[in-house]
């Protein structure tokens, strides 16, 4: 690999990095228990928690590594986790 | 001074992008992403080497959508302070405030030296220690910051040992002992009161320091769902005090209307996991919960007495 001067990389690259496949338990969440506080944006370490006024919240799966702290923080009991599976 | 407010939703900014290769329920890579989400864009960071930089930066890919540089182990407040120099120099200092995320080895062991030359020198920079007890990046090593009974692979649990035996060195006050006019403590347990210091310590005029806690669930040993909930538990017990000092005075103190016992938190994490089965454990506890009884007596953290 060629290393350009620095080392300088380009912003947000890592995003090609599809940590996905880590998982072994993904959330689902129950649209009718979300009280839409956001903790599950707020605390998700791999910013795969998004929202729209349409679909409410929903999961990135391409980056979700299935760590739990979105359903572990939901103050609506409305995420949950279940094994993958693939 | 500013306030941050987190609108949630679809707003969010994003800056600390996904693909970073920090462990599933990283503490760390929950406080970064706040503390960007809170910075916004006009920001330079400095990290040393340790695991944000580890896991954010494998070339040629970065998970930052901020300018980023990479120091060595032990100089980011040096590397910070030149970049804040230089900007000034050319006249370009509205352009960006100067930011360094630190861990705890970098920022109490090997770099208290260039941290102490910044702040003695008045820098307009915000330094941010997080803390997550060791030296996670190269295999859960004792740093200063390690707390009292926890146990790491220098200071391990065994026959003749209840792991680390010193105690947490007192960031916060050698900081403030510097003249720093904004200090405060924060929990990424607390990501909006964490937000709302950042902007705080970035809208301050001169050197800011703010030491966080984040849990690191593969070091501590607990399960990666419960990154927030053991952070949050180590203020409700008292062994994480919240508090801000403003030009030397203690202000906004989180008072606790009933402060939990240190095995509430103690229990939840594998590095604690021989003081409940060793013979002496107990003793090491109650030692434990002196610490957290001298924070609620000097913080004043009991809301009722
Ligand atoms: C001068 C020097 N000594 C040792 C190392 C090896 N080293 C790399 S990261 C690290 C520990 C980092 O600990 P900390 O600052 O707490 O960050 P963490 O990994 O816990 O996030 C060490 C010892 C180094 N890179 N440079
Ligand atoms: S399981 Fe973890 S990584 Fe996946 S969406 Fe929830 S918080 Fe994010
Ligand atoms: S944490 Fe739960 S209740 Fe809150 S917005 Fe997310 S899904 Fe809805
Ligand atoms: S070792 Fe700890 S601090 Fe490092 S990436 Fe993993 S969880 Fe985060
Ligand atoms: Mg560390």
């Amino acid at each position: 690999m060629k290393l350009r001067i620095g080392a300088i990389a380009d912003p947000g690259t890592s995003i090609v990095n599809r940590t996905g496949g880590w998982r072994s338990e993904k959330p689902l969440i129950d649209h009718s228990l979300c009280i839409r506080c956001f903790n599950c944006i707020l605390y998700c370490p791999d910013s795969a928690v998004k929202y729209s006024e349409k679909e409410g919240i929903y999961f990135d799966y391409d980056f979700c590594k299935g760590c739990g702290i979105c359903a572990n923080e939901c103050s609506g009991r409305a995420i949950y986790m279940v094994m993958e599976e693939k | 001074m500013g306030v941050y407010r987190f609108e949630g939703g679809d707003t969010v900014k994003n800056l600390f992008v996904s693909g970073h290769r920090a462990c599933a329920g990283c503490g760390m890579a929950i406080a970064v992403k706040l503390i960007l989400e809170a910075a916004g864009e006009d920001v330079i960071v400095v990290s040393p080497t340790g695991c944000l930089e580890i896991v954010s930066s494998p070339y040629p890919e970065t998970s930052w959508r901020v300018p980023w540089i990479h120091s060595l182990f032990e100089n980011a407040a040096s590397v910070a302070s030149g970049i804040e120099a230089g900007l000034k120099a050319l006249g370009r200092k509205h352009e960006a405030k100067v930011l360094a995320i630190a861990g705890d080895g970098a920022t109490a062991d090997i770099g208290m030296g260039p941290l102490s030359g910044m702040f003695e020198r008045g820098h307009d920079i915000t330094y941010i220690c997080y803390d997550n007890e060791a030296y996670m990046n190269t295999g859960v090593q004792r740093s200063s910051m390690t707390p009292p009974g926890a146990s790491a692979t220098t200071s391990p649990a065994g026959k003749v040992s209840f792991g680390e035996i010193h105690p947490k060195k007192d960031l916060a006050s050698i900081a403030v002992a510097h003249g720093v006019g904004y200090v405060a403590t924060a929990s990424v347990g607390y990501g909006l009161d964490l937000m709302r210091k950042v902007r705080r310590a970035i809208d301050h005029d001169g050197p800011s320091f703010i030491h966080l806690h984040t849990s690191c669930c593969t070091g501590w040993r607990h399960p990666s769902s419960k990154t927030i909930e053991i952070s949050r538990l180590a203020v409700l017990t008292g062994l994480w005090p919240l508090y801000e000092v403003v030009d030397g005075e203690i202000t906004d103190v989180k008072r606790l209307p009933k402060r939990l016992p240190v095995e509430d938190y103690l229990k939840t994490q594998g590095r604690f996991s021989h003081l409940f089965r060793m013979e002496g454990g107990e003793e090491i506890i109650r030692r434990i919960q002196a610490i957290a009884d001298a924070n609620a007596e000097r913080f004043g953290l009991d809301l009722e007495g």
